[in-house]
């Protein structure tokens, strides 16, 4: 029973290191076994259940050939161009909406009725309009992944405190002033949320979106593809990297936008 | 105060009149505009349908009852494949929730696999299971588990301590701590995770369709009528999806929220 009453922050503590990490790895090494028992067992064709050291030596080859590089590189180019107009565009809305009651009467219908068709949904459309490749992948990322950013930033402007607001004009603030000094950090947070939902959202569609444009380079495409060929190897390696830069933008991109901004100015504990 | 009250009331009422008839009127003009752009020629019409073409297509796929068969295989797969992410879900974060040993072997394993988009696995998935049916549940399953696996989990640890401790000193067993106290404490969470998990299972089950081609299902429909250049066929298929979409979320959830945690006030304890 006192396990639940555990709060999240004190598993960390009072623990050595190596006994944290071991905790981690020993899973991986558990499903690892299963794994290899299972592939070497014979019961499925190697082929389409390849062994780790197989997968392994598929990545390899491709990391070393440039190949999975190249891959990535152009994945991750798309999510930034598409993650980037979504921001871009988005916030600006969404912040026009927060602020103007003509704005929110004019956006909000339109993104309420866009929002709860599934964005891949619009795939077969976008391709059909912008054509294969390139031009309707970054637009698609940057369509599903502005809705959520929408929304968090018209939210945001409209949970700023009125006090602060009234205080900052009674202080003598002008319009620009309000907006750097008061509104905009205020939102900041909703802001923040909105980016990490939409870029998590854009990262779901990806992938997806790329094995239906048959653009020549990327993750989602490469998996499409060996999967003519059998290569169950080179796309467990895929999917392997998928996983990778998942967690790297997890990690890295918004713990650390966080901890620098919202935390600093002490707007979230 | 009674007058007031009536005027607050009534502005209310106009300020919510005031608000339909503005969203009437961007919607009206949207549809002009987009008419307008239809009909001027600068697009191929087999890529831009007029709406009176949309509407007649989306009428006659309804009335001839194949939009209505397409919709029931989508709608079987989200249900059998979130069914599937519940049974194992509930349990293994519940199990997460109360004892470390589950949490400690579960979690790595499910933040290292979350990041991964359900859809990347289509292709595997085509391989080992074959084209069809079992693809699109496998995947509803994948995209569906980890927000109900980390929900429950969340939602177990969540429960207020002293709850527990109030139930132990009134006595409660083991099986009565469980069913009267754990469960409905962390039931605000499951809820939450059961309709987070409905929104990626409808993405999944859309995507994984046109991926994996079986014969049946909205996402086949539209990835179909591409290779036809049937515009207005896809755009009356969209609508056909929010339309699913946006009434699960509304009725289904909505109602299910309102005849459970709402009704037991575990909205407010939980904030509060």
């Amino acid at each position: 029973m006192t396990d639940t009453a555990l709060s999240l922050g004190d598993i960390a503590q009072g623990e050595p290191h190596w006994r944290v990490v071991w905790r981690n790895v020993f899973p991986f090494l558990v499903v690892g076994a299963i794994w290899e028992i299972v592939a070497h067992l014979g019961t499925f064709p190697p082929r389409l259940f390849p062994s780790i050291e197989t997968i392994a030596a598929a990545f390899w080859r491709l990391t070393v050939a440039g190949i999975l590089p190249h891959h990535a590189f152009d994945t991750l180019l798309r999510l930034g161009a598409g993650f980037a107009l979504a921001a871009i565009v988005g916030i600006a809305i969404g912040i026009a909406m927060g602020r103007s009651r003509r704005a929110e009467d004019i956006f909000l219908p339109l993104v309420s009725i866009g929002a709860p068709i599934p964005g891949i949904a619009y795939a077969p459309l976008f391709l059909l309009w912008f054509g294969l490749g390139n031009t309707s992948t970054i637009l698609l990322v940057a369509f599903v992944s502005a809705f959520p950013i929408i929304f968090n930033a018209w939210t945001g402007v409209k949970a700023v405190k009125d006090i602060w607001v009234r205080s900052a004009q009674a202080m003598g603030a002008d319009d620009p002033r309000l907006f750097r000094h008061v509104i905009l950090p205020g939102a900041l947070p909703y802001i923040l949320t909105g980016l990490r939902l939409g870029l998590a959202q854009a990262w779901r569609i990806l992938v997806g979106v790329e094995m239906l444009a048959a653009v020549p380079w990327g993750l989602g495409w490469m998996i499409f593809g060996a999967r003519e060929f059998l290569n169950m190897d080179v796309m467990l390696a895929g999917v392997a990297v998928i996983a990778i830069i998942g967690l790297a933008l997890e990690k890295l991109v918004f713990q650390r936008l966080e901890n620098y901004t919202v935390v600093r100015w002490g707007m979230m504990t | 105060m009674s007058d007031a009250l009536r005027i607050s009331d009534k502005l209310r009422m106009s300020d919510t009149w005031r608000s339909w008839s503005r969203a009437a009127v961007t919607l009206l003009a949207a549809a002009v505009l987009y008419e307008a752009l239809a009909r001027s020629g600068w697009f191929a019409p087999a890529l831009m349908p007029t709406l009176p073409k949309v509407g007649g297509t989306l009428w006659g796929v309804l009335i001839d009852g194949s939009m209505i068969g397409h919709a029931a295989a989508t709608l079987y797969r989200v249900l059998f494949g979130l069914a599937l992410a519940v049974v194992a879900g509930l349990p293994l974060g519940i199990l997460m929730g109360r004892f470390r040993a589950g949490e400690n072997f579960i979690l790595p394993l499910a933040s290292a696999l979350m990041p991964i988009p359900s859809l990347a696995w289509v292709p595997v998935f085509i391989l080992w299971f074959g084209l069809g049916n079992t693809v699109a549940i496998l995947i509803v399953f994948y995209a569906a588990l980890f927000p109900m696996l980390l929900n429950a989990w969340a939602g177990v640890r969540a429960v207020n301590p002293l709850w527990l401790r109030a139930a132990g000193a009134m006595g409660a067993d083991e099986q009565a701590m469980f069913w009267k106290v754990i469960i409905p404490g962390a039931s605000p969470f499951i809820i939450t995770g059961l309709r987070q998990a409905f929104l990626r299972a409808w993405i999944a089950v859309v995507g994984a369709e046109m991926l994996a081609a079986s014969d049946f299902g909205l996402g086949w429909v539209i990835f179909d009528a591409k290779e036809f250049l049937n515009a207005d066929l896809m755009l009356a298929s969209l609508a056909v999806i929010g339309a699913i979409g946006f009434l699960f979320e509304r009725l289904v959830f909505g109602s299910l929220e309102r005849a459970t945690v709402l009704r037991w006030g575990m909205v407010r304890a939980a904030k509060g």
